[in-house]
């Protein structure tokens, strides 16, 4: 049986289809405008490259801030759902998932057989999601994984006074111009999202084992800002974190089609 | 910008007192308000107004306060030399290389709403560049409390320019093309800049004119300020100053929601809200080099004091009217 799962994010849409529930292909296009149409192309990508016919997906879950576009998505989970659905399956003993996308910022409490019980998103800010590093690394033209990767070089922690997005960015045009080393100025607005984050997930309450998915999992700078900010914690990078949010609501399309 | 238009720039304003002779130009003093976004410089003489400049804030603040205080100066031949007494205020006032002294925004803002709108002022609410501040003061100027947000571009200057370039519309039109609408729209739901910029486009995609995304958020950006001056609470006279306060889009839409109108200038004022920080701290300046003069006629026995500044008298900019 196929299905397919789809996260039609601020930023991205990524689609991850199972057999059987089990992955045979992920994709990923820009959410650009015409959502239904940025999720359609997914999904024709999607089966391309598992080589199958879109005709034959039996079911559709479809997630993200614009899921309700997608007349076609048999169920609509929520982003906390489909994140829960999808850690627990990536890694059961799981506790405290954390998901940071381009515009939000969730943590889910998960109890014994991932159950949902409790979580927190910061929706309302740039500053606390993955926008905001991008506006930061475009201040210090560099792409995003550079940007990333100086970090690690750090030596040298200096605060970001700047809590707002539009003013960091002023604030890293004045660091530049003070000859602050990229390393430093990268480093230093990691650990500002970071705290931010850390926020939204101390409301919840940080239970061991804690892992992270979403777009910015890849960037090793923010992880290691992000396990500073909880209190040196270990943070499980999940596999193919972005995609956690279609994978969960893939497998929600798997279940419902199951009992069905 | 090789030909593109820079949408979030506004103009440069000058102004000095028409007919003035230069000879009569004494004691003057001056308030520089190095701002995050803007900076402006206040001349007086005597405690009159007799020229004001606003320009942008650059990258260095002591070379945007030497800008400020020239394009102030310069129109009317008056050096650092001339002034007898300098009040730095703003973000950067601890970076006017030529103060004398520095002074809160705050209490400057109070002060020069004090001077431009009158006694009757309690409440101002500052929107600035990258701050929005609601101060309560007495009939003298004095401030009693405030509250402000620097935290976060919603509902600041730095937030309307973010805007004004997204949608390709010169910054100073925002206000009254927000009110070329049918209907007002509910306002776009996000208070952060960030976002509400993508709101802004997905609304233009979907079909909206651009006055009625104007007009969206200039409403969410008022709804949070409201949401600012009902946390100190209103007291009437109300008074707005900044560079937003010349935004009408955002301010009758704040009066709207705050059930209260703010004082309005006359038409043929030359006050513009830009300059209430600058020149309350000209006032400052101008009084403090009185206190300074008078301790030192005391000292050297001369009598010759400067006048204090006649406030009753505030609408009679220079010149003096006849026979007085």
């Amino acid at each position: 049986m196929l299905v397919a799962g789809i996260d039609v994010g601020a930023k991205n849409v990524h689609a991850v289809l199972l057999r059987d529930g089990v992955p045979i292909a992920r994709v990923v296009v820009a959410s650009g405008f015409d959502h239904e149409g940025s999720a359609g192309r997914g999904l024709d990508e999607a089966a391309a490259l598992a080589g199958v016919r879109k005709e034959d997906i039996d079911r559709v879950a479809a997630t993200g801030a614009g899921r309700k576009a997608l007349v076609f998505a048999a169920d609509q989970p929520t982003e906390i759902a489909a994140d829960a659905r999808g850690a627990f399956a990536l890694f059961p003993p799981a506790r405290t998932v954390i998901d940071v996308g381009a515009d939000e910022a969730r943590a889910i409490r998960l109890g014994p057989g991932g159950k949902v019980v409790d979580f927190a998103i910061n929706e309302k800010c740039a500053a606390g999601a993955g926008a905001f590093v991008e506006a930061m690394s475009r201040a210090l033209e560099m792409s995003l994984e550079e940007f990333a990767r100086v970090s690690l070089d750090s030596t040298e922690v200096i605060p970001m006074n700047a809590q707002c997005t539009v003013f960091a960015e002023s604030e890293v045009v004045s660091l530049i111009h003070a000859n602050t080393p990229p390393a430093d100025i990268a480093r230093a607005v990691h650990d500002a999202m970071a705290g931010r984050v850390s926020t939204v997930v101390r409301r919840i309450g940080i239970e061991d084992p804690v892992v992270l998915g979403g777009g910015t999992a890849l960037n090793a700078g923010f992880v290691k800002s992000l396990s500073c900010a909880l209190g040196g914690v270990a943070i499980q990078v999940l596999g193919e974190a972005p995609y956690l949010g279609a994978h969960g609501a893939a497998l929600i399309a798997w279940d419902a089609a199951q009992g069905a | 910008m090789d030909g593109q238009r820079e949408f979030w720039r506004w103009s440069e304003r000058s102004w000095q007192a028409p007919d003035l002779d230069r000879q009569a130009v004494t004691a003057v003093t001056a308030g520089i308000d190095v701002g995050s976004v803007s900076s402006q410089a206040v001349l007086l003489a005597g405690g009159r107004l007799v020229s004001f400049f606003s320009t942008r804030t650059g990258s260095s603040s002591p070379d945007s306060a030497v800008r400020a205080f020239k394009g102030a100066g310069e129109p009317l031949g008056i050096t650092l030399d001339d002034v007898s007494y300098t009040v730095g205020t703003g973000y950067g006032r601890v970076n006017v290389p030529f103060a004398d002294r520095t002074i809160t925004e705050i209490a400057c803002h109070a002060r020069g709403a004090n001077f431009m709108a009158g006694p009757a002022v309690r409440t101002i609410l500052d929107m600035g560049g990258q701050d929005c501040k609601v101060i309560r003061c007495d009939e003298r100027g004095k401030v009693l409390n405030f509250i402000m947000n620097d935290k976060c571009a919603a509902g600041t200057g730095r937030g309307m320019e973010v805007i004004a370039d997204v949608l390709s519309v010169p910054i100073e039109e925002i206000g009254r093309r927000s009110f070329e609408i049918d209907d007002e729209p509910p306002p776009v739901s996000n208070v952060c800049t960030v976002f509400a910029k993508s709101e802004a486009t997905s609304l233009l995609r979907a079909g909206w004119s651009v006055e009625r995304v104007l007009a969206a958020y200039c409403a969410a950006m008022a709804q949070r300020v409201a949401g600012l001056i009902e946390r100190m609470g209103v007291e009437r006279e109300f008074f707005i100053t900044g560079g937003i306060g010349k935004n009408v889009g955002v301010t009758r839409r704040i009066e709207r929601l705050i059930g209260v109108e703010a004082l309005r200038l006359p038409e043929d004022s030359v006050f513009d809200p830009q300059i209430a920080g600058a020149l309350g701290a000209a006032l400052f300046a101008h009084s403090l080099h009185r206190k300074r003069e008078k301790e030192r006629g005391v000292a050297a026995g001369a009598g010759a004091v400067m006048p204090p500044v006649d406030t009753a008298a505030r609408k009679d900019l220079w010149p003096p009217a006849a026979g007085r």
